[in-house]
């Protein structure tokens, strides 16, 4: 379960079970993969306007509704053009349906 | 305990994602803990167009509890092993429930 300790103090995206994308800096998490993210912001993909970042500020993420926790490539990532992605939020994590 | 042990000897194959939220993901898996939570490398995420949440994402961690699929390489597995070892771990727990 050590597998996310390779993450701390780096740059994460986190996609949860509800389909929102929050990016911030890993702190910390735990074996059943609560995380805490600093300076994170929610990134809302619409598929009428470019993508809107929402500061968040410190969270506390509890682990049953993460679904994917990535590395960011920070310079990938500062050359995407947020503003003129249009995308479809992603869906929901549906268990058992 | 045994597709732990199973998803072990896939280290480096390179396998598709399926999640409970129809996302797919292909990457080369770097492992795997006892949630069967899983970690990629080199991940693209299919329909890159229709999906571009992760195109900055290279390397991900997948909790076990979200994923619906893992499409994996045929020429990498023994079937007939793990159906060997699949009958071995059912004969050893019915052993110890007897016990």
């Amino acid at each position: 379960m050590s597998e996310i300790q390779a993450y701390v103090n780096e740059r994460v995206l986190v996609v949860t079970s509800d389909g929102r994308v929050i990016v911030g800096t890993l702190k910390g998490f735990d074996q059943v993969t609560n995380i805490v993210l600093a300076d994170c912001q929610e990134r809302i993909f619409s598929p009428d306007d470019g993508v809107e970042m929402a500061p968040l500020g410190l969270y506390f993420i509890r682990g049953d509704n993460i679904a994917v926790v990535g590395l960011v490539d920070q310079e990938q990532d500062s050359s995407l053009q947020f503003g003129a992605l249009r995308a479809q939020p992603l869906p929901e994590i549906l268990h058992g349906a | 305990m045994l597709f732990y042990s199973f998803f072990k000897t896939l280290v480096g194959q390179t396998v598709t994602v399926e999640l409970k939220n129809d996302l797919s993901v292909v990457g080369t898996l770097v492992s795997v803990d006892q949630f069967l939570n899983i970690k990629l490398d080199n991940i693209k995420v299919e329909h890159e167009d229709q999906h571009p949440h992760m195109m900055s994402v290279k390397n991900c961690f997948i909790r076990g509890s979200v994923v619906r699929y893992v499409h994996l390489p045929p020429a990498a597995i023994d079937t007939a092993l793990l159906q060997d070892a699949a009958r071995r771990e059912s004969q050893q727990s019915t052993a110890t429930a007897k016990a």
